[in-house]
This record gives C-alpha cells, structure tokens and sequence, in this order.
C-alpha cells in the first residue's frame, strides 16, 4: 500500500504531472467533436451523392463525376492507414510548423471518419423501402425534400448503433496523435511514463479515461436510440 | 358525352424496360367524374400504367396530358402536378416515423403552405370520415392494414387532389379488412372523385367503376361500362380471364 501511494505521488503528483494527463484529455476531447462533426457533415453529402447516382442509375453526367470522385476517396481513405494519412497531412500537406496541429489532427481525423460514416449513412438510406420514396414523390415533394423529410429521419435511426460504433472506432484512433508530437492521453501518460520510468499507473490510467468515455457515450446513444424507437413496435 | 372534361388524354403511351416492352401505345381518356377500373393479368402492364400517369414509371413513347398540360415535356414541372394526382399504394407506404397526423398533415403544411392549425383541423375531418379520429397520435405500427390504408387515402385526400389513382389498395389486406377499404373507397366515388383503380375485386369493378378496362400484353384489349364488360366480353383473353376470376 505504501509502495502504491510511492508511486501514485511519483507519477501524478509531483511536478504536477497529472497535468500531462488533463491537457492531453482536453486535446482528446477537442480533436474527437470536431473530427466526429467534420466526418458526419462529409459523409452525409458522399452518402447522398453516392445513393442518389445508385438510385437514379447515373443518368446525369454531373453526377456520374461526382459519383466517382467520392469512389475515389472512399478507396484511398478506406485502403490507407490513419496513421498515415495523419503523417501525410502533416508533413506532405502542411508541411509547415506553424499549423496548429489540433487542426491538422482534425482535418485528418474527419477526412478519414467521413469515409467510414459516408458508407454507414449510405446503407441506411439504400435500407429505407423504395414506397417510402414514392409515397413522398407522389404528394409533390422534390427528390431533395423527400430525402429530407421522409428517408433521412428513418436512415438515421436505422445507423445509429454503427454510427456510435464508429464514433468510439475515432475516438480511440486519436491515440495517434503522438506521432505529430500531439499531447493527447495517449502521448501524456506516455511523457509521464519517459519521466518516471513507471509504465503501470499512467497506461492503466489512460486506459481507464478512454473506458469511461466509451462507455459515457454507449449509455447516450442506447437512450437516444430508445427515444426514437417510440414509433417501431 | 361531348361535354365531359378529360382530366388525363394519353397517346401512344409507350413504356419498356430494356427489350421487354410492357405499356405497347395506349391511348385512352379519362375524364372528370369517372371511376375506372383496370383489371388485368399480372406482369399485363395495368400497375406500369397507373404508375405512368403521375410518372413514377417515366413513358418511354407517347405523352400524357393532365388537365391540358403535357406533364411528360422534360420541362414540366412534375412535382407541381403530383399535388393534384393522389395516389394509394398497396403496401400503405405511410411514413412510420411520423404520427397518422403528421402524415396527413406533412405535405399539406410544407408544399401548400398551409398553417399547422388549418392543415391539423383538415386532417381531423377526414380521420372522422374514416372513423378513425381516436389514431390522430398514433403511430402508423399500431393500426391494422385496413386502418393503415384507410390512412393512406385520407393522407392523399390532404392535398385536395383531382383525381386518385389506387395501386391494388385491397391485395396486402387480410379478407376481412377489404370491405372497410372498398367502402371509403365507394364513399369517394360516390361524392364525384375521379378515380383510376387497379384491382382484383370484381365486385367494386362491377358496383362502383362507371368503367371497366380490360389490360393485356400491354394493350388495353377491351373497356366497356361494367354492365357489358361482364355480360358481354368480346376479347377471348378477356373471357378466359374472367372465367378464372368470377
């Protein structure tokens, strides 16, 4: 026990390392929302481009473009490493030290996510039923307004449980951040780790943190998603 | 007869899907005040066709006129006419994430742009109609098929259309839940809608059509007023038809 309290003081406490910890949860925290935000606003329009060619049979040569285009980064974003694209963004890309590297970590974070829920959100609205499209079409709605009121409520509760598993898929990626010199949790309990020479307490500490997070978020998206399954028997 | 007006004139209509050609020129009138009902085999072409007027099946051929206006020109704007074309599908097709209310009231609100309050009372009217009033809030899961298509015809019934098309409204309903579909149905009828259905109930062809059309191989092969079109079938498929279903 004494040993214990040893090495807690040592590796939290003294010279106020806790701190490592507490700024790399806030960079954690800051490059998730906003990569998680980036992602969603992405992959909605790839999932809309994509399912609205698959629906239309790509008639319009616009849209053929834009179709492939999407193709495009859904292959090199699902076929690379996240790791390397963030190397990529920062060094290739930006090449510069005077970015932030919480944008650049964003940026990459919510290119890469965007893929993933492109394709989430994609196979919800391909699971919605054709009669629900042309019920909406059949009152007068455009294809858009029918999109919007009528597909896109009942595809978002049909992705939500993949959706949040890709939320946490993120949150956990952005352990990475270290690699560009980032202090997130990960790359904090690993400086404090370089300090005392003690891996035990600040691994299982970060550990920890993501746990807590994870599961903070399971609990919110099971109560959203009880809330909009009022409607379902 | 000269003074009826023709709320759809089609010619030529021409629909395929690939080689397979499954709408072969029809032409025909429909006109304010009827009710026609078209009955055929399956895979004859009777659903593409009703389909084919408020273009959910876009004509290959030939052009559909709504109310004088060529709504098959790539330059009309459909989704203004759609408003004026109700349509009842088989399977229902309300939307399962919105109250019956707001299913009635959604299209009413935001492409009629009617208040909430005016759209809300409407809708109340015609769930009374239907006897359906208490469903108001209730989600479109908790009604039977029956109740669910009654829903479905009042929900067009919104837009205050000229004119219902009915896609097999009875064929997904269990036996006992037809009669209460068929009789709003009649009800419809019976205040001046004009109507194009596509059944299998001969009994609501024969009481309530003021038409009978008889689909084939894409073609219209016979169409007569229900008093001939039963007695008298010229067309031998149409005879070999109806002695399958009678």
């Amino acid at each position: 026990m004494e040993e214990f309290k040893q090495k807690f003081y040592l590796n939290f406490i003294e010279d106020n390392r806790w701190r490592y910890i507490t700024n790399g949860l806030g960079t954690t925290f800051t490059v998730t929302i906003f990569a998680i935000l980036l992602g969603v606003a992405l992959g909605f329009l790839v999932a809309l481009v994509r399912s609205t060619a698959d629906k239309s049979g790509s008639k319009n040569i616009l849209l053929r473009i834009l179709d492939w285009v999407c193709k495009l980064y859904l292959t090199v974003i699902r076929g690379t490493p996240a790791m390397i694209q963030l190397l990529i963004m920062y060094y290739i890309i930006f090449a510069s030290p005077n970015v932030s590297k919480q944008f650049v970590a964003i940026l990459s974070f919510g290119i890469n996510s965007g893929a993933y829920v492109a394709e989430i959100f994609r196979s919800g609205i391909m699971s919605i039923d054709q009669g629900q499209f042309e019920a909406g079409r059949s009152l007068g709605f455009g294809y858009a307004q029918t999109m919007w009121y009528i597909i896109t409520p009942q595809a978002f509760k049909n992705v939500l449980p993949a959706l949040a598993n890709e939320f946490i898929t993120l949150l956990k990626e952005t352990s990475i951040c270290g690699y560009i010199a980032l202090t997130d949790i990960t790359h904090g309990a690993n400086t404090i780790r370089s300090q005392t020479y003690e891996p035990l307490l600040p691994l299982l500490a970060a550990a920890a943190i993501y746990l807590v997070i994870v599961s903070c978020l399971s609990f919110g998206v099971g109560k959203l998603e009880r809330r909009l399954r009022t409607d379902a028997r | 007869m000269q003074d009826r007006t023709a709320l759809f004139e089609i010619k030529d209509l021409c629909k395929s899907f690939g080689d397979h050609l499954v709408l072969d020129h029809i032409s025909t009138n429909i006109y304010q005040g009827e009710v026609v009902v078209i009955v055929g085999p399956s895979g004859s072409g009777k659903s593409t066709f009703l389909r084919s007027l408020n273009l959910l099946e876009e004509p290959t051929g030939g052009s559909i006129c709504f109310e004088g206006l060529n709504i098959t020109d790539p330059k009309c704007n459909i989704n203004k006419y759609r408003q004026k074309i109700g349509m009842v599908f088989q399977h229902f097709n309300l939307f399962p994430h919105k109250t019956i209310l707001q299913n009635m009231t959604l299209a009413p609100i935001k492409l009629l742009k009617k208040s909430k309050e005016e759209a809300e009372s409407q809708a109340v009217e015609l769930l009374k109609r239907v006897g359906l009033e208490e469903k108001a809030h209730a989600y479109p899961s908790q009604l039977s098929g029956g109740q669910k298509q009654r829903i479905a015809i009042v929900r067009s019934l919104c837009m205050n259309p000229d004119v219902m098309l009915f896609d097999e409204p009875t064929s997904a309903l269990d036996p006992e839940m037809v009669g209460e579909v068929l009789a709003v149905m009649r009800d419809l009828a019976g205040q001046g809608m004009t109507m194009a259905v596509v059944t299998h109930e001969m009994g609501f062809a024969k009481e309530v059509g003021t038409r009978v059309m008889f689909i084939d191989e894409g073609q219209i092969k016979e169409e007569n007023t229900p008093g001939e079109f039963f007695e008298h079938p010229e067309n031998p498929r149409l005879r070999e038809f109806l002695s399958k279903v009678l």
